[in-house]
């Protein structure tokens, strides 16, 4: 089939025709394109260089190093350690069934650690680094970084922790730090921007958490470059953070562990305290925990055991503990009469045994009485009638006045966890918290520590310290923040006069060091270490049984104040020891030893004790879990 | 026969041919190439691996092929244009049946030492039998309406078995280069005006009708539609490469970051950034003049080819020559202007330029088909 000539020009020419028009339209299609590009590439610009400027630079915080925590002779009782990690980057891993199998042979990990990982490594990105274990030891790392080869994708890592070297010595005062929580970020009303780091340690309990605005410290920032799946692709610049202020405590790690080692076994607190400048040279609450298992999460079986062991060790009975403070109290009564003028220090009263009030009697713990007695004699054989007496006299009101001057039913403001403010009843006290009036028996059962009174072990302690200098002193933990001295608190005398002080303290001397004294077992012979304490046995429940032979939690506390030296008093010392019994078989030889152990500096000589004592007293502190030089525990060998 | 009406005498014979070939067609496709392997280069961090490498070794094996093909008579390829055609129909439909999955969509024929996209291969052979088509059919004939459902049968088979592996982007590029190698032949202005205005009216009944009670289509598939128009009102979805691109594309600003120094593709923030968005490396690191530039290379490569055609008096070669450098049109222009966000995100690579075995490998052949029309042009006796 041949075309004619004149169909091909006639086609031709339609199609230059029509491709003139599909020309036209292309390039003008394209003079569209090139306008758009200088609309977004000229006149926007910068807007978009903007934007991918924002796209690329993140800022990143650095978590500062938190404070450390030092006793007062420098020792550390919270430090930053570094800790181990082992990470996985799933991209660079290979096969992740094979490179855990490997991983397990040299690392020990459990069935659930490795599941949680491989959960974790699948939800995020491939590059982004998974921490396969936590808190390795360096041995187990090592061995990682030597088989590194044959573990492609697994990297030892180091960052820091918190760990307490001193362990169970100092769980309750300085408390321990966690990972922030929900419930933590919940309670801030303007959150620190470090806290939204993952697993930022915070103070949760303690000192740990009181202080933690000083030791946390201040972020720093770096700007990072990052890719568009958020991998870290360099760092721009980087802005150091402050570190947190370390903080030296009035503790002495050595007493501490003493103290601690002393009430072991029992559900007891004990406070050590210097008299003139309120240091708290020891403060320990039995049984206690260790505060490590909280900073790494503790298991659910060891939280368990904690919280289902009788003896609380939790709770931070030293400050949080209140307990009807027994015939310690007695030294309040005492002062509260006497500087009313209501007693003289001479004067006798009759102890038949028991006191009559209407058709109540208030008995005497000795039933058949103590007969005529003064204030000396007493506050040294713990005659509840007398006390019965000068409550009658002195009333209700006046005494709890002398209880506060003298720190019982005032919180003392210590960088701890719930300190309790104890109880000092008044009229109004009662009329405000019961709907009652004051009765004359709510006096008498007050007078002798007994009823609504309520002391905490640190209140005992402040109180045995005012009495014993006569100033109003005030604990103090915190002895420098960053090598800055904190000051001592006082509020001056107390405004006793210093007559009744000293007849007092001459009846606390007895107590210990008289033959009829309520702990003359419990005494110390040198001069220079003569205790000055007094008793207390408060009742858990009303009716007085032979203690020996109930249930623990039914047993009555037993108490034990005092000072020494007695006549130039350095430290004073409460013992709290619940359901111990009674305060002079009980609380008073805690008492002793803690004095003992505190004057001397050192674990004392045997010869400080009485001689019919000594055997007794050895065996006790053979038996005690005293930390060695070394660090570890066991049997002291004071051979 | 048109080939009757050659001078055959004028027309180059042996290696004198390569004298006759169309060289500044050659030296503007090595030159939009070159772009890319910079790009390439560029992209994979300052390495010739993975990408610059392997695309120089296609563009040469490319070159080589374009020549061959250039030297086989024009007529030749118009009798096989049936075949060709039907051939890559057959491999769409193998593709349909045994392709590999890639992407989530069937597109690939594995050949042992490359992958080969059928649906690339479709866009040139259905030009190809559409101007054969148009070159057998007599002119008189050509708006009469069953001659024009014909080709539209052409055209709607392999766009049919495209949407369904599915490809989109090609499916657009196959109606569009179809229909203009129709108009370049003549059909009727009115036919393309009904067509034209019947989609624009479906298209208005459909968005109209929304919210009423005549809805045409259910409420997913709108809001489906309204991503796929409008995809920056989903930042992080099937807006979010858009709008990185734009980013990387206005942050080149009027000379560019500078080669190697795009914050928005070293950071990964572009996605396929060494395939259907590697034009947005190219804005931010060379600017406004990189990327004016390569339209400029682009314009004048449809520039010569137009020219080629006007002054071929065959018919075939000439339909065929506008047909290509039409698909070649449509390939850039829907990629720049979905990178820009003038257009929806279609899966279509800039040609050339764009990591890719086949669609370098089947344009170079597709300029081979333009430079034998170009060398066995009829010629005038002189």
């Amino acid at each position: 089939m041949r075309r004619p000539t004149k169909d091909t020009e006639e086609s031709a020419r339609r199609i230059t025709r029509r491709g003139l028009i599909l020309g036209g339209s292309m390039i003008g299609f394209m003079g569209v394109l090139a306008g758009r590009m200088r609309y977004m590439q000229v006149d926007q610009a910068e807007q978009f260089r903007l934007l991918a400027e924002e796209n690329r630079i993140n800022i990143r915080l650095i978590p500062p190093a938190r404070g450390l925590i030092f006793d007062r002779t420098g020792t550390p009782i919270a430090a930053n350690t570094q800790n181990y990690r082992i990470v996985i980057v799933r991209e660079d891993a290979g096969d992740l069934d094979e490179t855990f199998a490997k991983l397990r042979k040299l690392v020990p990990l459990s069935d659930a650690d490795v599941e949680r990982a491989m959960r974790e490594i699948r939800r995020r990105s491939p590059f982004v680094p998974v921490t396969i274990a936590d808190q390795l030891a360096w041995e187990d790392v090592s061995e990682v970084a030597v088989n590194a080869p044959a573990l492609p994708g697994v990297t030892p890592e180091v960052g820091l922790t918190r760990h307490y070297p001193l362990g169970e010595d100092f769980a309750h005062v300085v408390g321990y730090v966690g990972p922030v929580s929900d419930y933590d970020l919940s309670k801030l009303e303007n959150p620190d921007p470090l806290l939204q780091i993952p697993k930022f340690q915070i103070g949760k309990v303690g000192l740990e958490a009181k202080r933690e605005d000083v030791l946390r410290g201040s972020a720093g920032t770096k700007r990072i470059e990052v890719n568009a799946g958020g991998r870290v692709m360099r760092e721009l610049s980087r802005l150091e953070g402050k570190k947190g202020a370390d903080l030296q405590l009035t503790l002495d790690h050595g007493l501490q562990n003493f103290v601690q080692a002393r009430l072991a076994g029992e559900s007891a607190a004990s406070i050590v305290m210097d008299v003139h400048t309120g240091d708290i040279l020891a403060i320990a609450s039995a049984p206690s925990f260790d505060p490590n298992l909280f900073v790494r999460g503790i298991s659910v079986s060891d939280y368990r055991r904690l919280t289902q062991n009788d003896h609380r060790p939790l709770a931070d009975k030293s400050v949080q503990g209140t307990y009807p403070p027994g015939s310690t109290f007695k030294i309040v009564t005492a002062l509260a009469a006497h500087e009313a003028g209501v007693v003289t220090a001479g004067e006798t009263i009759y102890c038949s045994g028991y006191k009559k009030l209407g058709i109540r009697r208030f008995h005497c713990w000795k039933r058949g009485g103590h007969g005529f007695i003064d204030l000396h004699d007493s506050l040294m054989r713990s005659c509840d009638v007398y006390y019965y007496e000068l409550a009658e006299r002195v009333g209700i009101d006046r005494i709890s006045e002398m209880a506060r001057r003298l720190g019982i039913g005032i919180r003392h403001d210590l960088p701890m966890s719930a300190i309790a403010e104890g109880i000092a009843p008044t009229k109004e006290w009662k009329q405000s918290s019961y709907g009652e009036s004051w009765r004359v028996g709510d006096s008498l059962n007050a007078a002798i520590g007994q009823g609504f009174v309520l002391a905490s072990p640190l209140q005992l302690a402040v109180m045995t310290a005012r009495v014993a200098t006569g100033e109003g002193i005030h604990p103090r933990l915190v002895k420098s923040i960053d090598a800055v001295e904190q000051p001592v608190q006082s509020d001056g005398p107390l405004g006793i006069s210093p007559t009744t002080l000293s007849q007092v303290r001459k009846a606390m001397y007895s107590v210990s060091n008289s033959r009829r004294g309520t702990a003359y077992r419990s005494r110390l012979l040198p001069d220079d270490m003569k205790l000055a304490g007094k008793t207390g046995t408060s009742q858990v429940r009303s009716v007085v049984v032979d203690n020996k032979n109930v249930p623990w939690d039914q047993r009555d506390h037993a108490l034990f104040v005092c000072f020494a030296p007695y006549d130039n008093p350095r430290i004073a010392v409460s013992v709290v020891i619940e359901h111990g019994g009674g305060g002079s078989s009980a609380a008073a030889p805690v008492a002793r030893d803690i004095v003992a152990r505190a004057l001397h500096g050192d674990l004392p000589p045997l010869d400080v004790f009485p001689s019919g004592e000594r055997d007794s007293i050895a065996e006790i502190w053979d038996a005690m879990p005293l930390r060695r030089e070394d660090g570890s525990f066991g049997r002291s060998d004071r051979a | 026969m048109s080939y009757l009406e050659y001078r055959v005498q004028t027309v180059p014979t042996g290696l004198r041919k390569i004298l006759h070939l169309n060289w500044a067609l050659v030296l503007l496709l090595t030159a939009v190439a070159c772009f890319g392997f910079l790009m390439l280069y560029s992209v994979a961090g300052g390495s010739m691996h993975p990408w610059a490498e392997p695309q120089m070794k296609r563009f040469a094996l490319g070159m080589v092929g374009m020549f061959v093909i250039a030297m086989v008579p024009i007529y030749i390829w118009r009798n096989v244009a049936a075949v060709a055609y039907a051939g890559s129909v057959l491999l769409l439909i193998a593709v349909e049946l045994f392709g590999s999955t890639g992407m989530g969509a069937q597109r690939w024929i594995d050949l042992g030492f490359m992958r080969l996209q059928p649906s690339e291969l479709m866009k040139i052979t259905m030009v190809m039998f559409l101007a054969a088509y148009y070159d057998w059919l007599d002119i008189r004939k050509v708006s009469r309406i069953f001659w024009v459902i014909l080709p539209l049968f052409i055209i709607l088979l392999p766009t049919f078995l495209v949407l369904k592996q599915p490809d989109l982007g090609t499916a657009i590029l196959l109606v569009a280069g179809g229909g203009i190698v129709m108009f370049a032949a003549g059909v009727h202005w009115a036919y393309f005006a009904v067509v034209i205005a019947a989609g624009a009216g479906l298209v208005t009944a459909v968005l109209k009708s929304r919210g009423t009670d005549w809805q045409l289509i259910k409420d997913y598939q709108y809001r489906r539609i309204d991503t796929f128009l409008d995809p920056e009102s989903d930042p992080l979805g099937a807006g979010y490469h858009i709008t990185q691109s734009k980013i990387a594309l206005g942050s080149g600003g009027f000379s560019g970051r500078g080669f190697m120094q795009g914050t928005q593709s070293r950071l990964n923030f572009l996605p396929e950034k060494h395939t259907d968005f590697i034009f947005t490396t190219l804005a931010e690191e060379f600017g406004f003049i990189g990327a004016a530039s390569l339209l400029t290379l682009y314009a004048l490569i449809i520039v010569f080819c137009l020219a080629s055609a006007f002054t071929n008096k065959d018919r075939f070669a000439s339909l065929l020559t506008i047909g290509i450098a039409a698909t070649f049109f449509l390939f850039f222009a829907v990629n720049m202007s979905m990178v820009m966000g003038l257009a929806p995100v279609v899966g279509v690579p800039l040609p050339l330029v764009s990591y890719g075995g086949s669609a370098m490998l089947v344009l170079l052949a597709a300029f081979g088909l333009i430079q034998s029309a170009h060398v066995h042009r009829p010629r005038d006796r002189s």
